[in-house]
């Protein structure tokens, strides 16, 4: 099997993730959408591991390990979505800017 | 062309929609599910990479526990369930449309290039092999890992707790 | 960086040793005054005896030290230098260090000594009185300077020391500054000793050119190895030193600052006259005196010419003078130059055993001048007089002292006079025998005459005098011993240790020493002391001068040629001073006024003139106007700018993702 068509799906899920970091207002969904790419990064980790056939298997425990970052990420990133919408009673990212000039 | 072929691009397929979905529908909780579909199809591709563990460890993170994650954020943040035409910032959509259509074009380029003809050949399960791997030579990194993921839960709970003092003033 | 010198051992015939460690650690003699000074002023004045303690304290170490180095040169013989490298001038290594031989044990001995004595003495002399810590600190600074001085084993560290010595003594003469009398008199000092300074300097630059070498102890192996080298011009470096020497040891015609330092207080003019700054002259003849003997003994006729002239011309003043200190003051010039004369006569030893004595008798004397002054508020010796029933213990070593200057045996004073004596007579020199015999007149008779108008006759002053304090007489006390006793050190035939402790150096030093005494020199100066003794007992109390303070041997016009001292000073004012005063002054004014004024003056206008077109053209329209452009522009770029910090973190990506995916696309496609 060809690695071409693999390699473009997760390049364009990569430019979804963007485009959803992008145009989301919502502070969830840019998170969402960092998940995307994340995802993306993880396809073409496999999608390398399986086509070199590394005896390490060093695409594999890298997505792991990347899997286990993105859920820590994801912990962390509510966490403070959870408290700047306690403090500004809102999600809007739009909202925060407090280092404007 | 053989079925397995024919199943790999049909998810494929199935991956860029459910994600064009999450990206562009109006509502959160669609959103949501559409990632879900979207974790279980790369999970599906994992599979069909015969890359079984890292498929299983993706459902069992993910699926089951960021995008439960997720929702509730999304519960506790109030965010407007349902349909709802606010979601997107309006100003940026052709800017940022275009931006990551650049990065799309690009990427895809530089990949179709790069390689062109590469093939890939799957073999059966490794997952025995995977988990020696895993806990001989990089037992090192799993571990400091497995520390980042605890001190990310502790920052986690430290950060969402309620404070106090907060909670005295909206009761005032 | 520090080794010993081991270069000419085998010059001299004498046994003797490095040292060992006591040498080695000498420097500390002459590092610890400056350190003390240093605390004395930082922190002298919260202590509970402000400040006197540390100075005390230091020059009693620096006692019990010379003494032991004394005592290990007298029992094996010490002869050793030091260097340490600070870097280099040209060819010049630039050393400092320590020479500890027989010359500078001498030198140290008598200055740990007599400084300790005039340190105690001065506690209680000048309690009370104004800048008593800094008094303090000068007077450690001024004993340290000595002794970076005497412990100098380079030109280069001499000629520090040599400059110590005469800011501290400026600095200690001018104690009561508020007085004009005062400072004009350390100004005196300090402009004296700085015009011999120069020659001593061009000396110095003179022998280091010639002989590549700032080592004292290199010059002189020169001097008496390499005679080519110095030949031509030894003598001119020799004069030029000795000039030096004359303004420190207050030689003919340069003694004119010494007697006007009595300005000073009291233990100042006994340091001075005694141990320190006076002897820095002789000592440095002493030092240098193989150059003079192999390479200048035509140098050494010139010396002992002056000096024989300062040792009468000097004795003569101090007939006529009133104020007790300046009779003692030009009574140490006389003794001077009977120190130089000596070292003129190639008398080494004993010009340096006049040294050693004189400087425990002239201290003592100092000291009993300064007690009878601290009882009588006067230096008036008319207003004094019958001093002898309040003041015992003053008037007892008084008369020690004077004794032993006048040169009656057993005194200190007897042996050192009657062996520069013999000296001159064994070198033949009838003249000068006979005018330093008549010097040994004279000093016997001027004594006599501050003794009798001091403490014989009636009390002429006002007030009640009394014998000073404890911490006062128990130095005179000491020292009236050593006015005693510091002569036995070098008897002719008897016993001559002092020769050979000053003798013990790396050069050898060719000179006469009697083996005898000399008879006729002996006689001949006894009878003089004796007669001067007697006409002064004869002239005031006998006839009674001491009771109304009268001199009856006023003889006109020698008395008042002698009060105006030789109108030596009236010649350096008229033509020396006011020529520069009045005519070089007014001359350079006058250059000043029409040249160089009207010059800076038209610098000035022309850079004015040229600062206004300047100004309005360059500056405002052009550098001011770009300036201003530059800021206002600055500001509204900045206001425009601004916008993009919108706080927005998407608007931020974006442009950072913009940014990214054109360079991608600029190194994929163009580059």
């Amino acid at each position: 099997m060809i690695v071409q068509p693999v390699l473009v799906t997760a390049a364009a899920l990569f430019s979804l993730g963007i485009y959803g970091i992008l145009v989301r207002r919502n502070a969830v969904m840019v998170l969402l959408s960092i998940e995307l790419i994340l995802n993306a990064v993880n396809i073409n980790f496999i999608i390398f591991d399986s086509m070199l056939a590394d005896s390490l298997m060093q695409g594999q425990i890298f997505t792991i390990f990347i899997i286990t970052i993105a859920a820590a990420e994801v912990g962390i990133g509510l966490a403070i979505v959870l408290m700047l919408f306690r403090n500004r009673q809102t999600a809007n990212i739009n909202e925060f800017d407090l280092m404007k000039w | 062309m053989e079925i397995y072929e024919v199943v790999t691009y049909f998810t494929l397929l199935l991956l860029l929609f459910s994600a064009a979905r999450v990206v562009t529908t109006s509502n959160v909780i669609h959103a949501a599910i559409s990632l879900v579909f979207t974790l279980a199809l790369t999970a599906t591709l994992f599979l069909l990479l015969s890359t079984q563990f890292v498929a299983l460890v993706l459902v069992l993170v993910y699926i089951g526990a960021v995008i439960v994650l997720f929702l509730f954020g999304v519960m506790i943040t109030r965010a407007p369930l349902g349909k709802n035409a606010e979601l997107d910032n309006d100003k940026n959509k052709l800017i940022g449309a275009t931006i990551s259509g650049a990065i799309f074009l690009l990427f895809s380029y530089i990949l179709i290039n790069g390689f062109d003809g590469e093939i890939v050949i799957t073999s059966g399960s490794s997952t025995e092999l995977l988990g020696e791997i895993l806990l001989s030579r990089f037992v090192f990194p799993f571990e400091i890992v497995s520390f980042v993921l605890l001190a990310a839960l502790i920052g986690g709970i430290t950060l969402a707790r309620k404070d106090e003092a907060l909670v005295d003033e909206d009761q005032i | 960086m520090v080794k010993f010198d081991a270069n000419f051992l085998a010059e001299t015939e004498l046994v003797y040793t490095d040292g060992g460690i006591l040498a080695e650690f000498s420097w500390s003699l002459v590092v610890l005054p400056f350190v003390a000074a240093l605390f004395i002023t930082f922190i002298g004045k919260y202590l509970p005896y402000k400040g006197a303690e540390i100075a005390l304290g230091t020059i009693a170490l620096i006692f019990i030290y010379s003494v032991s180095l004394m005592f290990i040169h007298i029992t094996e013989g010490v002869a050793s230098e030091f260097f340490v490298n600070v870097g280099s001038i040209g060819q010049f290594d630039i050393e400092f260090g320590w020479v500890v031989d027989g010359l500078s044990i001498m030198m140290y001995f008598v200055v740990g000594t007599v400084a300790l004595l005039v340190f105690i003495y001065a506690t209680n002399y000048m309690e009370g009185e104004i800048r008593y810590t800094f008094f303090f600190t000068s007077l450690t600074l001024f004993a340290g300077s000595m002794l970076v001085l005497v412990s100098s084993p380079t030109l280069i560290q001499i000629l520090i020391g040599w400059e110590l010595v005469g800011v501290c003594s400026y600095l200690l003469i001018g104690h009561y500054w508020e007085k004009k009398d005062n400072s004009s008199a350390a100004m005196k000092a300090f402009i004296t000793n700085k015009i011999a300074d120069i020659g001593l300097m061009i000396g110095i630059i003179i022998l280091a050119l010639n002989t590549g070498t700032l080592r004292i102890s290199e010059i002189l192996y020169q001097s008496t190895h390499d005679y080519e080298k110095l030949s031509k011009v030894a003598f001119a470096a020799a004069i030029l030193l000795f000039i030096g020497a004359m303004g420190k040891s207050a030689q003919f015609p340069l003694h004119v600052w010494l007697p006007d330092a009595m300005a000073g207080p009291t233990p100042v003019s006994a340091l001075m006259h005694a141990a320190t700054m006076v002897t820095a002259g002789v000592y440095l003849l002493a030092r240098m005196f193989p150059f003079y003997k192999s390479m200048a003994p035509e140098a050494l006729d010139i010396v002992m010419l002056f000096g024989v002239i300062t040792l009468l011309g000097a004795g003569l003043i101090a007939i006529v003078q009133d104020d007790l200190k300046k009779v003692l003051a030009y009574s140490t010039v006389s003794q001077l130059g009977y120190m130089v004369a000596a070292i003129g006569s190639g008398a080494y030893t004993a010009a340096l055993f006049h040294l050693w004595t004189h400087a425990f008798f002239k201290a003592l004397l100092f000291l009993g001048a300064g007690s009878v002054i601290h009882a009588v508020h006067s230096n008036s010796m008319l207003e004094m007089g019958g001093l002898r029933k309040v003041m015992p213990k003053t008037f007892t070593t008084f008369i020690i002292g004077t004794v032993a200057l006048a040169g009656l045996p057993p005194f200190a004073g007897f042996f050192s006079k009657d062996e520069i004596l013999a000296s001159f007579n064994h070198e033949g020199e009838t003249t000068f025998f006979f005018i330093a015999v008549l010097g040994a007149f004279i000093t016997a008779f001027y004594m006599t005459r501050a003794v009798s108008l001091t403490f014989l006759g009636e009390y002429r002053g006002h007030g009640h005098p009394h014998e000073s304090h404890n911490m006062m007489t128990t130095p005179l006390l000491t020292l009236a011993v050593f006015a005693i006793a510091s002569g036995w050190v070098n008897i002719p035939g008897v016993y001559t240790g002092f020769t050979d402790w000053v003798t013990t150096r790396k050069t050898k030093i060719v000179e006469y020493h009697p083996e005898s005494f000399d008879l006729f020199a002996l006689s001949s100066g006894l009878i003089a002391g004796l007669l001067g003794i007697g006409l002064g007992y004869y002239l005031y109390q006998l006839q009674g001068s001491a009771e109304t303070g009268d001199d009856k041997i006023k003889i006109q016009p020698v008395w008042t040629v002698l009060e105006n001292k030789y109108y030596l000073d009236h010649f350096y004012f008229r033509f020396i001073i006011d020529p520069i005063k009045i005519n070089i002054s007014k001359a350079v004014d006058k250059f000043n006024t029409n040249v160089i004024d009207r010059f800076i003056n038209g610098v000035g206008q022309i850079a004015s003139l040229l600062g206004g077109v300047v100004y309005n053209n360059l500056d405002q329209n052009g550098i001011d106007r770009f300036l201003n452009m530059s800021s206002s522009g600055t500001d509204s770029f900045g206001g425009r700018v601004k916008l993009l910090q919108t706080g927005r973190t998407q608007q931020y990506l974006m442009l950072f993702l913009g940014g990214v995916v054109t360079i991608s696309l600029l190194i994929l496609f163009i580059i």
